[in-house]
């Protein structure tokens, strides 16, 4: 029993450190700005969990406690990643819009358009009984 | 056989960070720069994960859990401040 849970925590341990080493390594080695967020935002996100299950079955089987603050962490990572991602998204592209950027072709060539008429709905101007700010109101 | 494991995720994890710091230096793009400032904290909750377990301490992930927050709202708050011009506003 006790060596089945060391396999289980070297496997996964190994499994979430490889699967950081990846996202970090697509991180320098894709060439568009869209296409380097993946690796970071889905592949070391997926390394986490991976390695916070390994210490939940580490802490449980090596000292005997239960420890529930990983589950805790990749929770809120596995909420937050997609949010980030996708503010850096809109960052990227009100700068390529803005000209302050520009970036060299990607592999899978520039994103699609949204639709057919419309553009992205982070140029869009806010709708007429949008606040502009809820500070005040 | 988990004595050989961890420090080897662990080495994993801070070649992760240097390629991150590569990126952070080097990045064309402000987005660029960003996304390797939130991986490099994704990957210093790791290592402090890691650290946590070699140490045999469970106190390192209260650590691991206010690195997580505070990363998440810093990362939002400097692209609402690109975006904006402003945070809070």
């Amino acid at each position: 029993m006790k060596t089945l849970a060391e396999i289980v925590v070297a496997v996964l341990s190994l499994l979430g450190a490889g699967f950081a080493l990846i996202g970090s390594w697509g991180l320098v080695r894709l060439p568009a700005t869209m296409e380097r967020l993946h690796g970071p935002t889905k592949a070391t996100t997926l390394g986490l969990g991976a390695l916070l299950l390994a210490s939940v079955v580490y802490f449980r089987t090596q000292l005997g406690v239960w420890t529930a603050h990983e589950l805790l962490i990749s929770l809120f990572l596995f909420l937050t990643a997609p949010i980030s991602a996708n503010m850096i998204a809109k960052v990227h592209l009100h700068r390529l819009r803005s000209g302050a950027a520009n970036e060299p072709p990607g592999i899978a060539g520039p994103p699609p358009r949204p639709g057919e008429e419309g553009d992205w709905a982070t140029f869009e101007a806010p709708a007429r009984d949008t606040p502009a700010s809820t500070a005040n109101s | 056989m988990i004595d050989i494991a961890l420090p080897i995720a662990a080495g994993c994890i801070a070649l992760a960070l240097i390629l991150n710091g590569w990126r952070l230096l080097r990045g064309p793009g402000l987005g660029d720069r960003i996304v390797a400032l939130d991986t490099m904290v994704i990957n210093a909750i790791a290592l402090i994960v890691l650290i946590g377990m070699i140490g045999g301490n469970a106190t390192y992930f209260e650590a691991a859990l206010l690195l997580a927050m505070v990363g998440f709202v810093s990362t939002i708050a400097y692209c609402k401040f690109v975006l904006r011009g402003d945070i809070v506003e």
